[in-house]
């Protein structure tokens, strides 16, 4: 990604003249990964049969060895070929057709007549044409970054804009969430009647989809803003709310005994020995709220109209941009790994070992 | 009146097969002086770890009471530490961080710095320099509940509970750990009420021995004086001349009730009274009182 980044900067930088070319040449610093990988796997065939063994899970007595990156950027690669060649359109070729059928196709705007006097299809109608390429996809994303904090209209926000946007709506709503499903699930956890009594709601409340609230959550709140963020609240807050309940509830009995031997204060009790006990569970139950929430703020902002990533995917539907709802969608794949690897980073800090 | 006083503690719990309830102990009646160490033996399931919960204050008895140097014990406090079998140190936190939970708490107008020596020096004293910043999951069955032992005098209580402490260690680790836990005990002389299953653990360690017959219903039975003379340690011990005869009294009791049950109590003792049988092995005479 990085790599990338870095072309797309440097092109954004070069002389008009190149634009055609950006596509290509971004392909390169890849090709040049992967061309290291393989060097440093020792050739093709080492590295198929090295690839291969790791594919087969390593059943075999041997050590794992090899470079999984080098699968991945195979797999990649090859992928990239595949969509390439199987969207490719052939050219205009005219051979045959009557200067008659031209002007008409000309007229009905099939094709377009190019500076030199020749044919070709028109590049606005073949946007439509089947699945565009990668190439296709690769050059509304140069033009999408390029302009990435530029706002042009009141719906026509830049890529940069969309994102924070939908990372602040998720983030508003998920740590509103969070906060409140752990205190709720902490209380659960340690009492037992009381979690009994909780838990048929929660499972009842649980299985909805969250995007079931929204027509309820816009006539009560009377504002898409806040019912996108309430929505992402929905959808975080059951998985947290039950596994905390869970994990406090099944904390050992020992370590409690340890907290009232030595008189900890309630807050001390929850922060020193409750929360630290049970964050692993807790973190699992945010880790299905985390995913369900990521879910869940896509459609929101489709339906709702909101801007964000979501909504740029069905704008660009709207727009009969087929590789911008492709863009769009990578958007929100990368999106969703980068908060996904910050949140892995936190869970590793309060996890611990028996 | 004795320093800490189990005074006629009788435990029910809840039938699990439908209505009533199963008596788990009854009318246990132990009277404990200031530095004295009592250990209770009995079979699996006689409520030894029920009785020494209720003496911590984390259980509560359904008749009777504990007294404490004059005043009734009830709920847990930082006067009844409690060693557990399975050590309950936080895996989250660092040896030292164990112990300074416990300290902290113990001395709470201490500053950071008392606190760190207090906790560094208990931590010297079980044999664990260098391992203070290391995790539970780091350490031995053995190095764990040294820091159980460390964490438990380091806030110096007024009675020491140890719950099967040495049961989920290797035997022979085990029997370094009971000398450091002679050593510590013989410094700090807390008064320890200990509970095992292992005979000759307790009578390593202990001034007396209750003997518990089979639940439910279980009794404390027999009081057995260790007529050994401190200090004592694992190589001599053994070669004490009473010190066979308190073993195989002992064994004898166990293998008894584990024939048995606890049923065949009633013809042995008399039933309307809640004292044990007191049983000495002084000048190679046996008097059954």
């Amino acid at each position: 990604m990085e790599s990338t980044n870095d072309a797309m900067v440097s092109e954004t930088a070069s002389p008009p003249d190149r634009t055609g070319v950006p596509s290509l040449l971004m392909v390169r610093p890849v090709m040049h990964r992967v061309a290291a990988s393989l060097k440093r796997a020792g050739g093709w065939a080492k590295g198929l049969a090295v690839g291969g063994f790791q594919a087969g899970g390593g059943t075999a007595a041997g050590k794992a060895t090899g470079n999984p990156w080098f699968i991945s950027a195979f797999v990649l690669v090859m992928f990239l070929l595949a969509w390439h060649f199987f969207t490719l359109r052939p050219t205009f070729d005219p051979t045959g057709l009557t200067e008659e059928q031209l002007q008409l196709m000309e007229f009905n705007g099939d094709i377009v007549r190019m500076p030199d006097g020749a044919y070709a299809w028109n590049p606005e109608k073949e946007k439509v044409k089947g699945i565009p390429g990668p190439l296709a996809v690769v050059e509304k994303a140069r033009t999408e970054l390029a302009e990435a904090f530029v706002i042009k209209g009141t719906n026509d926000h830049g890529i940069g804009y969309l994102v924070l946007y939908t990372v602040s709506r998720f983030a508003a709503g998920f740590l509103a969430a969070s906060v409140i499903a752990i205190l709720l699930g902490v209380i659960l956890g340690l009492n037992k009647v009381l979690f009994r009594a909780a838990n048929p709601f929660i499972q009842i409340l649980k299985p909805i989809s969250p995007l079931a609230w929204m027509p309820l959550l816009l006539y009560t709140v009377k504002d898409p803003k806040w019912t996108a963020m309430l929505v992402v609240f929905m959808a975080a807050v059951w998985p947290t709310l039950a596994t905390t309940a869970f994990g406090v509830s099944s904390l050992k009995k020992e370590y409690l005994h340890v907290a009232s031997i030595v008189q900890l204060s309630w807050f001390k009790r929850l922060y020193k020995v409750i929360l630290p006990g049970a964050a692993p569970t807790i973190v699992n139950g945010l880790r299905i709220s985390f995913g369900s929430a990521l879910v869940a703020v896509v459609p929101a902002e489709m339906l709702l109209g909101e801007l964000g990533v979501g909504y740029l995917s069905w704008i660009e539907w709207n727009n009969l941009d087929i590789a911008g709802v492709i863009f769009a969608i990578l958007v929100v794949g990368v999106v969703g790994v980068v908060l996904d690897s910050g949140f892995n980073k936190l869970a590793g800090l309060v996890t611990y070992q028996e | 009146m004795a320093f800490l006083q189990i005074d006629h503690v009788s435990k029910f719990f809840p039938n699990p097969s439908g209505a009533g309830e199963v008596c788990i102990f009854k009318d246990a009646t132990i009277k404990i002086d200031k530095g004295e160490f009592v250990t209770v033996i009995g079979h699996s399931g006689c409520g030894k770890s029920t009785l020494l919960n209720i003496i911590a204050g984390l259980e509560t008895p359904s008749e009777g009471g504990v007294i404490l140097n004059g005043r009734e014990a009830s709920g847990p406090g930082l006067d009844r530490m409690v060693v557990f079998q399975n050590f309950a140190l936080m895996p989250w936190m660092t040896v030292f961080e164990n112990i300074a939970l416990a300290v902290r708490s113990a001395y709470p107008d201490w500053t950071a710095a008392q606190v760190s020596a207090h906790v560094t020096r208990y931590i010297a004293l079980v044999g664990l320099k260098g391992a203070e910043n290391k995790r539970p999951a780091a350490l031995s069955g053995g190095m764990k509940q040294r820091v159980g032992l460390a964490r438990a005098f380091s806030i110096e209580p007024k009675v020491l509970l140890l719950d099967e402490p040495f049961a989920q260690i290797d035997a022979l680790t085990r029997g370094v750990i009971q000398e450091e836990l002679i050593q510590m005990w013989n410094t700090s002389r807390n008064t320890v009420f200990m509970v095992t299953h292992d005979v000759d653990e307790a009578i390593l360690l202990s001034d007396r021995i209750l003997l518990m017959t089979n639940g439910p219903e279980a009794r404390i039975a027999e009081m057995v004086n260790v007529s050994i003379a401190r200090p004592r340690s694992r190589e001599t011990i053994i070669d004490h001349p009473r010190y066979y005869k308190i073993r195989n009294h002992i064994i004898h009791f166990l293998v008894r009730h584990a024939k048995h049950g606890g049923h065949d109590s009633a013809s042995e003792h008399r039933p309307d009274s809640a004292d044990p049988v007191v049983v000495n092995f002084e000048e190679e005479t046996v008097a059954a009182g």
